[in-house]
């Protein structure tokens, strides 16, 4: 088996008095593409901020040989873990080429930023016709392909994704999980978060299923799809 | 002599001193929703080094130009770090106190740099000193002096190199995303922290610059001068949209030219003795005789035009000129 690139011990996050995420374990390894599937309010997007340092929490993350559960949040992406947050996050009022660069904001090879955004501009070819564009201006679903492709900009180990299908029509929805799964196959480990979890299982190998706060269930995408638990609470069967 | 333009030539001098006071105002604003009441201070403190340093070396042998850029490289580092200081010590510990607390705290800062240049350079306004001749040029029936060329030309470089800064460089648009989410701009590796601080470092500089501008028009640095001028540039950072960039320097000196127009026509137009039907044996005759006048408001209503143009901004365009979010929250 190949090492854990992040491993997460008991992590608990509060709001107020109010616990959202009650001490939950799970690891990714390297080139692994894993989901984390539940309903609404199970608090898989509370896991990822915290794993991104934009929420404080209790428990330890291990990033490598690394404990990150207490560096700055602009300090992660220099170490390749780049969060795509939920609603996606662009930068509305800057441009696209702008949002681009903002992704590659920690990097200094020249170089290796132009030879990346000519890749990304090939992976996502909207995001180079639409490059001077005010990116408030764009659909929601060329929003959802710059936030990914802002992340990629960052050149990550790690890419953490939450929701990416939300807000999606179907066929923008087919669009977006294609990139990821062209960008997993290049060998990037991924970690996503989603509520679609029929798209998610067939994309990933592994899954976890969150509920009120804990991880429930852990298995292979194919044991979880024919899980009757799975099935009645989560594809609607 | 042509008022008119001449109004416009000195509106456009106190305008470009309000615009670059203006950006330290609107460039906090946008990044972390902060009105920096202290900013006018800062302008203040500017001057009262620039002209303490420039009287100290007045009576020695060194060529005039190298004094007065003497006093400017002493403003301009000592707001910087005053401007890094105020950020550090008293707004970043507020960070996350709710937003009463830190603009209450601005006010408290203001009162004290008063109070502090009130200790240290006396109640006595600083005088200027003649070093450079100051000539005037005749153009079209007003005159400019060259104090007033140099006082556009440096604002109008000023806001160049800012704009460049803001919109050209990667820093620039560092700032910029975190004025719009700095969580996001964090997850792209951008520290917050040293940006924020930037932008106040660069707010101080460019206050300091307009400080010496302002008081070298004037001819004096006083340790109130912050107050009214830090207001009016406040008011030029509303009426251009508060936190947009070229809203302030449009607003700054669409402010400058509205202030001098109004002060060079309300003495004629409230000049009861002008009023068609009132002089010539009509009802004030006899107080006219002889061409004398009646104003009503004079020119020392000065002050009034930028307040009035504030309420009527905030009244009709909360969002201001060029602003394109209403802020429900300053």
């Amino acid at each position: 088996m190949a090492r854990a690139l992040i491993e997460v011990l008991n992590l608990e996050v509060h709001y107020g008095g109010i616990a959202a995420v009650k001490g939950v374990s799970f690891a990714v390894e390297e080139g692994e593409m894993v989901c984390l599937i539940g309903a609404n309010g199970a608090g898989k997007t509370s896991t990822l901020k915290a794993l991104a340092r934009l929420l404080p929490s209790r428990g330890e993350v291990h990033y490598g040989a690394e404990r990150i559960d207490a560096t700055p949040p602009h300090e992660l992406i220099p170490r390749g873990l780049a969060l795509v947050p939920e609603g996606r996050g662009i930068f509305a009022r800057l441009t696209v080429a702008e949002n681009l660069a903002m992704g590659a904001y920690h990097r200094s090879d020249k170089a290796g930023i132009a030879a990346d955004l000519k890749r990304i501009h090939g992976l996502l070819p909207r995001l180079r016709e639409r490059s001077a564009q005010v990116a408030g201006t764009l659909s929601g679903g060329e929003q959802q392909m710059l936030a990914i492709g802002r992340a990629l900009m960052g050149r990550p180990k790690l890419l953490l994704l939450d929701e990416p299908s939300m807000g999606l029509a179907p066929l923008m929805v087919e669009k977006v999980f294609e990139v990821i799964r062209t960008v997993a196959a290049e060998g990037m480990t991924v970690l996503l978060v989603e509520q679609n979890a029929k798209l998610a299982l067939e994309l990933c190998a592994r899954g976890y299923v969150m509920e009120s706060g804990a991880i429930t269930v852990a298995d292979t995408s194919t044991n979880l799809l024919a899980d009757p638990r799975v099935r009645a609470a989560y594809l609607g069967e | 002599m042509d008022i008119l333009l001449q109004q416009i030539i000195n509106g456009l001098t106190t305008g470009s001193v309000y615009a670059v006071v203006a950006l330290g105002y609107t460039m906090v604003y946008g990044v972390i929703q902060l009105i920096n009441f202290a900013h006018g201070e800062v302008v203040m403190i500017g001057a009262m080094v620039a002209f303490a340093v420039i009287a100290a070396l007045a009576g020695s042998a060194l060529p005039p130009a190298v004094i007065v850029l003497a006093g400017v490289l002493a403003a301009v580092p000592a707001c910087m770090l005053l401007g890094y200081g105020l950020e550090r010590i008293a707004y970043r510990p507020l960070r996350h106190a709710p937003r009463l607390a830190p603009l209450i705290t601005a006010i408290g800062m203001s009162i004290i740099l008063q109070h502090l240049a009130l200790l240290v350079w006396g109640r006595n306004p600083i005088a200027f000193p003649q070093l450079i001749e100051n000539p005037s040029y005749g153009i079209g029936g007003a005159a400019i002096s060259g104090v007033q060329i140099a006082i556009i030309a440096i604002s109008l470089l000023m806001m160049g190199g800012l704009s460049w800064l803001v919109y050209r460089t990667r820093f620039g648009i560092a700032i910029r995303a975190t004025a719009e989410n700095v969580h996001v701009a964090s997850l792209m590796g951008v520290n917050a922290d040293r940006v924020i601080a930037a932008t106040f470092v660069i707010g101080a500089a460019l206050g300091a610059m307009a400080g010496v501008m302002y008081g070298s028009y004037y001819g004096i640095a006083h340790y109130t001068m912050g107050f009214v001028l830090g207001l009016k540039a406040f008011s030029a950072a509303v009426l251009g949209g508060i936190g947009n960039i070229p809203g302030a320097m449009v607003g700054g000196l669409l402010l400058g030219l509205v202030e001098a127009l109004g002060t060079g026509y309300i003495g004629d137009y409230t000049d009861l003795c002008r009023w068609p039907g009132a002089a010539e044996g009509g009802w004030m005759g006899e107080r006219c005789a002889d061409g004398a006048h009646f104003v009503l408001f004079g020119s020392n209503y000065q002050d009034v035009f930028a307040f009035l143009m504030l309420i009527l901004v905030l009244v009709l365009r909360p969002s201001g000129l060029l602003g394109e979010r209403v802020s429900e929250r300053a």
